[in-house]
């Protein structure tokens, strides 16, 4: 648009588009369809066959005895029906969500902990917030094998620092009892993620909250609780929610320190996760009819879970802008 | 969540930052001085706390055998054998090979092909448009674990199991949540722009590749080191797929090595610690070539939760 003073160049007002003219901008076109699916061809072909076909199939394949070798055989509802009774299923599932129990509270409070400190931190927050993102870049494998040296019972550095204030630490990797604590503990190491998530929430707060507060005789700790937390809400909603979805399909720091070819001396069926029973059953039994039933029942699990939550958050959640 | 800001006009050097909210300075709510010791004193515990871990483990790779497990942060016997014993132990310079290999291809190819897709989206105005893009969106909330049995099973029908292939290929299709964090971006382009160099008659492709696409390359360098480090360090495809231990990636081999020689018979720790740190490496320089983009790129997706 000319900025120009000359009233004869200057256009009349700008272009009131009538709600016809913008009705049709934003009306689907029939000719851009060809070039729109020239661009989403690859993600045509890969839906198709990467994600459509493969939902299909494994729900057959639920319905089936199949162990690649030979032809799949008809079994109707017996995998789930077996699922019912397999007690290594059912351990698998209590074992999931006992650990998700444990680990997305604390999970989430480290994170709002620590980017809370951070937002405290002033010029150096920088500097903070990349040494608490930074072991998020280790491969989950290194994080099991971490596991493995640090929690050891005998000489691993946790005991032996517990050691120096008295306590008798516990048999981290062994003790049925303590392996589910140790790998929440050690999954607190990739929480910089949830920082940096929160840190941004955190820096949108509209500063005249914590003036009004202040009028009102709100000392720090009154304020990060009625103001802070409130404001954020919709952030720590979401870090709780991905970090269910993701507890509930833990795989990688378990099965390396706790299974695996060869794995007698830690195999433990306290870190036997669901995800992990599945892949057994998959691709070390080729059980690839049950695998897939445990695969749908996991789908629903999460979905489930998902849905109770969003139920529940509705309450507690506040987006700024909604009215309701 | 608010979205990556895309530069608001063309011809400004796109990898500046977008312009940041004005700076509030004083952190607020301001803690009285004794808390703000404290604040500090907390920051400082949990940074030691959050890479001891790494530095514990870097230690112990210039241990001897028998002094691994020692704590001590310097090493008594300071000692190079490891890293020189490791490569003979295993064929680490192969698995590092396959694992760049393997995550150059994943990380280029779902970063092209899904700045195609989400243009497709962003752009076109077309009859489905809607319905099509809930099913990237919804593709999204499937969890792994429902498809993994059937492509692996295609896979294996192609004869490429024990090969590196299923582990980048399905990128060339694109993926659904870089999809919507480009198409996001590029929603945030003014319009105008392609429309005038459609004008002036440049084609789709075009108007895609030499205008759309260098306005969009923020976003672009996020998608390649997320995707970089996500290839880099998994560990169930490689578990699915490989079998020769000489196609092993690195994360694989290392879970080889552990079930060798730190389970059961022969214990030799000192190996493990040291093929896990070059394992760690690699993805410690990545964040360092690319901090600031990580950075922005989780504050504004919310991903890597």
């Amino acid at each position: 648009v000319s900025r120009t003073s000359d009233p004869a160049l200057a256009p009349r007002a700008v272009p009131a588009r009538s709600a016809e003219q913008r009705r049709r901008a934003r009306k689907a076109r029939w000719k851009d369809l060809g070039p729109a699916l020239l661009f989403l061809s690859p993600w045509v072909v890969g839906f198709a066959v990467f994600t459509a076909w493969p939902v299909f199939y494994s729900g057959y394949l639920s319905l089936t005895d199949y162990d690649v070798i030979s032809t799949a055989e008809w079994v109707g509802l017996a995998n789930y029906e077996a699922m019912l009774e397999d007690p290594k299923v059912r351990l698998a599932l209590w074992n999931t969500v006992v650990y998700t129990a444990m680990q997305v509270p604390l999970y989430v409070l480290v994170s709002l902990g620590l980017a809370l400190l951070l937002n405290q931190a002033g010029r150096a927050s920088g500097f903070f917030r990349t040494v608490f993102f930074l072991p998020n870049m280790t491969p989950p494998v290194a994080t099991g094998v971490l596991l493995l040296l640090l929690f050891n019972g005998q000489n691993g550095l946790i005991n032996t620092v517990l050691g120096w204030v008295g306590i008798d630490g516990p048999n981290w990797t062994t003790d049925p009892q303590w392996v589910k604590p140790g790998l929440v503990l050690m999954s607190l190491l990739s929480v910089g993620g949830s920082v940096i998530i929160l840190l941004a929430a955190l820096r949108n707060v509209p500063e005249e909250l914590y003036d009004a507060a202040k009028v009102d005789g709100a000392g720090p700790l009154r304020m990060t609780w009625h103001v802070t937390v409130p404001m954020i809400s919709g952030a720590l909603f979401f870090v709780f929610i991905v970090n269910t979805i993701a507890s509930l399909q833990s795989f990688t720091e378990a099965y390396t320190a706790f299974f695996g070819v060869g794995n007698t001396t830690y195999s433990n069926d306290a870190a036997l996760f669901y995800v992990i029973h599945l892949f057994r059953e998959a691709f070390e039994s080729l059980q690839m009819g049950y695998a897939s039933a445990m695969a749908w029942v996991l789908f629903v699990v999460i979905l489930v879970i998902t849905f109770i939550q969003i139920k529940v958050s509705r309450r507690f959640v506040f987006y700024e802008g909604d009215q309701r | 969540m608010t979205q990556l800001q895309a530069p608001p006009a063309p011809g400004r050097p796109d990898d500046e930052q977008p312009p940041a909210a004005p700076p509030r300075r004083g952190r607020r709510p301001r803690w009285p001085r004794p808390t703000r010791v404290i604040v500090a004193l907390l920051l400082v515990g949990f940074s030691v706390l959050f890479l001891y871990p790494f530095v514990w483990l870097v230690s112990a790779s210039f241990k001897p055998r028998g002094e691994v497990f020692d704590n001590r942060l310097v090493p008594r016997t300071f000692t190079l054998d490891n890293y020189v014993n490791v490569w003979q132990e295993a064929p680490m310079l192969l698995w590092l090979g396959n694992t760049v290999l393997v995550t150059v291809l994943a990380a280029i190819a779902v970063t092209l092909s899904s700045a195609m897709i989400a243009w497709g989206f962003a752009y076109y105005r077309f009859p489905g448009r809607g319905v099509l893009f809930g099913l990237v969106l919804a593709s999204m909330m499937l969890p792994g674990a429902v498809t993994m049995i059937p492509v692996f099973l295609i896979w294996n029908s192609l004869g490429q199991v024990d090969t590196l292939t299923p582990l980048w290929a399905g990128n060339l299709f694109g993926s659904a949540f870089y999809i919507f964090l480009l198409r996001q971006f590029f929603l945030g382009l003014p319009r105008e722009l392609f429309e005038a160099a459609r004008v002036d008659g440049a084609g789709h492709w075009t108007v895609f590749w030499r205008i759309a696409l260098p306005l969009c390359r923020p976003a672009l360098v996020v998608t390649l080191l997320f995707e970089f480090q996500a290839t880099w360090t998994d560990l169930m495809r490689p578990l699915i797929y490989l079998r020769d231990s000489d196609n092993f990636t690195i994360p694989r081999g290392l879970k080889a090595l552990l079930d060798r020689y730190g389970f059961g018979g022969e214990w030799h720790w000192e190996i493990i610690v040291t093929a896990s740190v070059i394992t760690t490496v690699p993805m410690i320089i990545l964040f360092f070539l690319g901090q600031r983009h990580f950075v922005q790129g989780i504050a504004t997706t919310g991903t890597k939760g």
